[in-house]
């Protein structure tokens, strides 16, 4: 009972550290723009609407990922063989094709494909198909990360002991009960790190959308390097500014574990 | 009268291993059956099969009236009958109380505040109601054995499958759990109980069942199998047990 009680109050008091490093980096954003305005606070200012974007675009595929990479993952441990086999087969191809080359088919193949399904079809409306730079980014980085994220939800739901899903199935709860309440509960604690880990590196990867027409921090700062040939504090200025959103997002996700620990 | 469980010709392969080759078993209400055997012997199997959480090849078991063959009855029938495994399996995550109304709420559709009454009434009754607040791992393995006894309860089954209850646990806890089993058991419950506790079947069984290689070899009252079995393999096994 005692140690219990001296555990809770680590709990409370417990002061992550590494907080540390994120004040630093945004303190020394705000001396490079402090000291030497031009050309960093132009930077900042050019390649802040570029901040919304990524946020935008990371945030939004990352919650698709959780949904559609459960699904996959929920797929890949079915006994059915067609729901198995169908999210195999995904999994698989989409692991081994390169995300920039996806996000490419995703903006200039897709497209095309769908023009020529309308053409073929005389379908108006599909021939004169335009594809939005933001919309293909999200379905390109959603349906690549998804199939890493079923593998993830995969193994913390196979790390979970037969006998939880026997007790929750014996007590006549049906199968999505038992995972509602009792098996994705304790799996998505075990996970929490992986789940961090895929949230940056989607964030990371988000800049690969630059390439197709979405304008997040990377694609303004190419822009604002193309206007004024200063690579080193352009590119210098874009990697703080990651590093502050990946750092930032590195508390949260520890944060998270800390109040979602087990009680023992 | 009719038996509540009635287990007739049943078989089951594990790949080349044959756990069950053609079990028949009837269980009145209000008996309490002990199974005994060597490990292997498929008594597990036989036990996890009334609640069908192991899918059998040949041969039928109807419980209470309701044969397992679709998913719906399977359900039904898991609703009415209670299981308690070797390893507890309480849900970690979940208070003690909240493990004992969580089935109450989402399958028999209780509202929260009587799942909780009927959840403190069942913890005062296997004598840990000062419990219901921590969490499954801050507990003994005797006290979690008879939480996930409670939450077992909670259903209201007319049936309890006990499945080693006791061999997990270390000896000075056994009591405890077995206390609570020996009660209910007096209360009139019907109950199959996995398990090589003599002293319980000696004090609480109707019948003791020995299997062995998948077969039942023997049955009959507790005392009389333990002390003046007619079967050879009956005699082996206990010999072994009771030295």
């Amino acid at each position: 009972m005692q140690s219990s009680q001296a555990n809770k109050n680590k709990k409370n008091y417990y002061f992550d550290r590494w907080w540390l490093l994120l004040f630093a980096v945004i303190i020394i954003i705000l001396l490079l723009i402090y000291f030497k305005p031009d050309p960093f606070r132009r930077i900042l200012f050019f390649v802040s609407d570029g901040i919304s974007v990524t946020i935008y675009t990371t945030l939004v595929s990352f919650i698709l990922v959780l949904v559609f990479g459960l699904l996959a993952g929920l797929g890949r441990i079915s006994k059915n063989r067609i729901l198995n086999g169908a999210a195999t087969i995904y999994v698989e191809l989409v692991r081994g094709i390169p995300l920039l080359v996806q996000l490419m088919f995703w903006y200039f193949a897709f497209p095309s494909v769908i023009q020529g399904i309308g053409k073929l079809l005389s379908i108006q409306s599909l021939s004169n198909y335009r594809a939005n730079p933001i919309l293909m980014a999200i379905i390109g980085l959603t349906f690549c990360y998804a199939a890493y994220m079923s593998e993830v939800y995969r193994a913390g739901i196979q790390s979970i002991s037969k006998g939880q899903m026997e007790a929750a199935r014996s007590l006549g709860m049906n199968y999505f009960q038992a995972m509602r309440f009792v098996i994705l509960p304790q799996a998505i604690r075990i996970i929490l790190p992986p789940v961090g880990n895929e949230f940056i590196t989607l964030l990371k990867d988000s800049s690969l959308v630059s390439v197709v027409a979405v304008a997040d921090i990377t694609r303004r700062g190419r822009e604002f390097m193309a206007a004024n040939f200063i690579p080193v504090q352009t590119w210098l200025m874009v990697a703080l500014l990651y590093l502050v959103l990946t750092l930032f997002s590195a508390r949260i996700v520890t944060w998270i574990e800390r109040k979602t620990k087990l009680e023992r | 009268m009719e038996p509540i469980i009635q287990i007739n010709q049943v078989h089951k392969h594990f790949g080349h291993i044959h756990a069950l080759r053609g079990v028949s078993l009837d269980i009145f209400k209000g008996e309490v059956v002990v199974v005994i055997g060597p490990s292997g012997s498929g008594k597990s199997t036989l036990l996890r099969c009334i609640n069908r959480l192991e899918e059998f090849d040949k041969g039928s078991i109807m419980v209470d009236g309701i044969p397992l063959d679709s998913a719906e009855n399977i359900n039904a029938v898991r609703t009415e009958v209670g299981m308690v495994f070797q390893q507890f399996n309480l849900f970690p995550h979940l208070s003690v109380l909240e493990n004992i109304t969580l089935a109450q709420t989402v399958v028999r559709k209780r509202n929260l505040v009587d799942a909780k009454k009927n959840g403190m009434k069942l913890l005062e009754k296997v004598g840990i109601p000062d419990k219901a607040q921590a969490y499954p791992l801050q507990l003994s393995g005797g006290q979690q054995q008879r939480v996930a006894i409670a939450r077992a309860l909670a259903m209201n089954p007319k049936i309890m499958l006990f499945d080693e209850p006791t061999s997990a646990l270390d000896p000075e806890m056994i009591q405890e759990v077995l206390d609570v089993m020996l009660a209910l058991a007096q209360e009139g419950m019907t109950m199959v109980v996995v398990s090589h506790e003599m002293g319980f079947a000696r004090a609480a069984a109707n019948r003791a069942i020995l299997m062995d290689e998948g077969q039942i070899v023997e049955e009959a009252p507790p005392k009389v199998l333990f002390t003046d079995p007619k079967n050879e393999r009956t005699k082996l096994f206990l010999s072994k047990v009771l030295m």
